[in-house]
């Protein structure tokens, strides 16, 4: 898969200066980002950890342009996303972002192929072509022959693939997973973890990970850790995930 | 997304749901096919009374004896012996806008040919009743003024009564019993049909009237008159002319009320087009709430559907589709489903109203006309109750949408 190829910015991908988010509870302010400034280049692969009520799912929505920050701001590839209209945001999340998610996420009683197919939909891509992607992301996600299959006739592994071939359809900017090995089993949360490793690392995509397993967010270049609405540490990840593993 | 797309995504998550949008389409075909069938046979009813009484003759004027009210009193027709021939003949000479006039009497009774016999209404009239009533004669001559004048035993019959008395023999020329007066057959009536509220006009007998008062009834007076006006637009002046002229005739007071009743086939007509008319939009009307109750299936059936596919709605809302997406694909959904159901309800209603129709001998015509409007109606029902849930479902937030179990 070849990723965006514009170069703006200085190769940096997400930026995120003096951002916050607080939710109104019966009038109550809570803040779950009190402020947060990143910089993500380029075909890193970060990612984002800490406890639960940290602040890295909404600052992962907000990522995923499925939020808005209440204050700051956050540059997509060099366009200011924080104040845009919904259907401004479906389209940023149609062409830049490619989801993954702890329970897949996958339309019921859609077949594989047209679960991968369903962004492309969306922005208005010729059927033929649409198939054309789709078959070629299946076969590489080691999924061929199964492009008919409903996501109940597969397993969470493979489902989980079916997701990330979804994902990698309209060649995104970032792709966002959020814990997506939380419904799987140690040996496929490798599997899984291994096929990300290897986009980011053979083909340059740029990937964002939000999980709490330790072992899981190793398998970034860089793991941030969130505490409180906060960064709390932001650290370059020395260790050889494979060594570590055993693998 | 564009409309194809978002057509096929509607009817797949219907297919996918086969049992509930059957039934949930159901709704929809019962109101479409009731509104249809009671407009279709409204139409076919009130076809048939216009065409009963449109029988009667084009420009048609009939008078009666005794008021349609005398002194607050329904005396009813016939009651009263006011009409005379002499009636008859001073409309004939005085009225200009009188083309025809044919006094007549009335009578029921037994006719018998050889060891045939048959129960029929015998009518006494003028020659020139043909004319008045555009019935024309099948066979031989009907009879003329001179029969009239010398009280001639002559008849002409109907097709019923020709099809009792002489099966599939030639009538004309052969000798009837009427109340054991010898009539000779000159003409066979063409075929009319059942009309003017229920009465078979081919099961009758035609006699000249003075025949009929003299030789079986010993009567002068005249159980009623038939006139034909010149023209349509002459109707009207006719019935004025008649009615001065016969209070003239019968001496009635100026304030006084009519002794006898002017029935005016046009205005019959207009008035029962008028009640038939709003009798079938009446039914259209009552069979239209069911159609209500269908709709509000549809949108109830929806909301369940928003609510169970949150979880859909938060993934394609995810992966880009933006509000109007998701709205035209619920309102597609329920579109699609109400005009299914619309087009199943049509050919439903148009097998019943044949039935119907063929079952109470109507000429029931299922027309272009209210086929279209329930077309329509069923697509408005699915925009207008499908609105709802779809506007709902596309205003979900995306990120609960995605956390919905």
């Amino acid at each position: 898969m070849s990723q965006d190829t514009r170069q703006d910015n200085n190769g940096i991908v997400v930026k995120v200066v003096g951002l916050k988010k607080t939710y109104f509870l019966d009038r109550v302010a809570v803040p779950a980002i009190k402020e947060v400034n990143l910089e993500i280049p380029k075909s890193s692969f970060v990612s984002i950890t800490g406890a639960s009520g940290s602040g890295k799912t909404t600052f992962m929505n907000i990522l995923g342009c499925l939020d808005k920050p209440t204050e700051g701001k956050y540059f997509l590839q060099g366009t200011d996303v924080s104040s845009l209209t919904p259907d401004r945001l479906a389209e940023i999340r149609n062409e830049k972002i490619g989801f993954i998610f702890q329970n897949f996420n996958l339309l019921a009683r859609t077949s594989a192929m047209e679960n991968v197919e369903l962004p492309l939909v969306y922005s208005g891509t010729p059927k033929h072509e649409r198939q054309k992607k789709a078959l070629e992301l299946l076969e590489m996600m080691g999924l061929k022959g199964f492009e008919k299959h409903f996501p109940q006739q597969l397993s969470g592994g493979q489902q989980q693939r079916v997701a990330i071939a979804r994902a990698l359809v309209n060649s995104p900017s970032i792709i966002l997973a959020d814990e997506p090995t939380g419904n799987l089993d140690s040996k496929t949360s490798y599997e899984i973890m291994n096929v990300l490793k290897k986009l980011n690392e053979e083909m340059g995509v740029t990937i964002i990970l939000v999980t709490h397993e330790h072992d899981i967010a190793e398998y970034g270049q860089r793991i941030i850790t969130f505490k409180d609405g906060l960064i709390v540490t932001d650290t370059v990840n020395s260790k050889d995930t494979f060594e570590n593993k055993g693998v | 997304m564009n409309l194809p797309e978002a057509f096929k995504v509607s009817t797949r998550a219907l297919y996918k749901n086969k049992m509930r949008s059957v039934l949930t389409g159901l709704g929809v075909i019962i109101g479409i096919a009731a509104v249809v069938a009671l407009v279709s046979i409204g139409q076919g009813v009130s076809k048939k009374i216009e065409s009963q009484i449109s029988a009667l003759g084009s420009n048609l004027l009939m008078i009666l004896p005794g008021s349609t009210s005398m002194g607050g009193v329904h005396g009813g027709f016939g009651s009263v012996n006011t009409l005379m021939p002499s009636d008859a003949t001073a409309i004939a000479t005085q009225v200009p806008d009188a083309l025809y006039v044919s006094p007549g009497v009335r009578w029921v009774g037994q006719t018998v040919y050889q060891n045939q016999n048959w129960a029929t209404s015998i009518m006494g009239v003028g020659s020139s009743f043909p004319m008045i009533r555009d019935w024309p004669i099948a066979e031989g001559n009907f009879f003329d003024k001179e029969d009239v004048d010398a009280s001639a035993n002559v008849c002409a019959i109907g097709q019923v009564v020709k099809e009792q008395l002489f099966g599939g023999m030639d009538p004309i020329g052969k000798i009837i019993k009427i109340k054991n007066l010898p009539f000779r057959v000159v003409a066979v009536m063409a075929a009319k049909g059942t009309a003017g509220f229920g009465q078979d006009q081919d099961d009758m007998i035609l006699a000249p009237y003075t025949t009929i008062q003299k030789k079986m009834l010993g009567i002068d007076y005249l159980s009623f008159i038939f006139v034909k006006a010149i023209s349509s637009s002459s109707v009207n002046a006719a019935q004025q002319e008649i009615e001065s002229l016969l209070r003239q005739r019968h001496n009635l007071k100026p304030g006084s009320d009519n002794d006898f009743t002017i029935r005016n086939v046009t205005d019959m007509l207009a008035a029962v087009m008028n009640i038939t008319g709003l009798l079938t939009i009446f039914l259209g009307s009552i069979a239209s709430i069911s159609l209500i109750v269908g709709g509000i299936g549809i949108m109830n059936i929806m909301l369940v559907s928003v609510t169970e596919r949150t979880r859909e709605i938060g993934i394609r809302m995810a992966v880009g589709a933006k509000r109007k997406d998701i709205l035209l694909q619920f309102l597609l959904e329920a579109v699609t489903l109400s005009t299914i159901g619309g087009i199943i309800g049509i050919i439903l209603g148009s097998i019943l109203s044949f039935t119907v129709g063929s079952f109470i001998k109507i000429p029931v015509s299922v027309n272009i006309f209210p086929v279209v409007i329930a077309f329509f109606f069923s697509f408005a029902v699915g925009v207008f109750f499908g609105l709802y849930p779809a506007t709902k479902a596309s205003k979900l937030n995306p990120i609960e949408a995605l956390r919905y179990e």
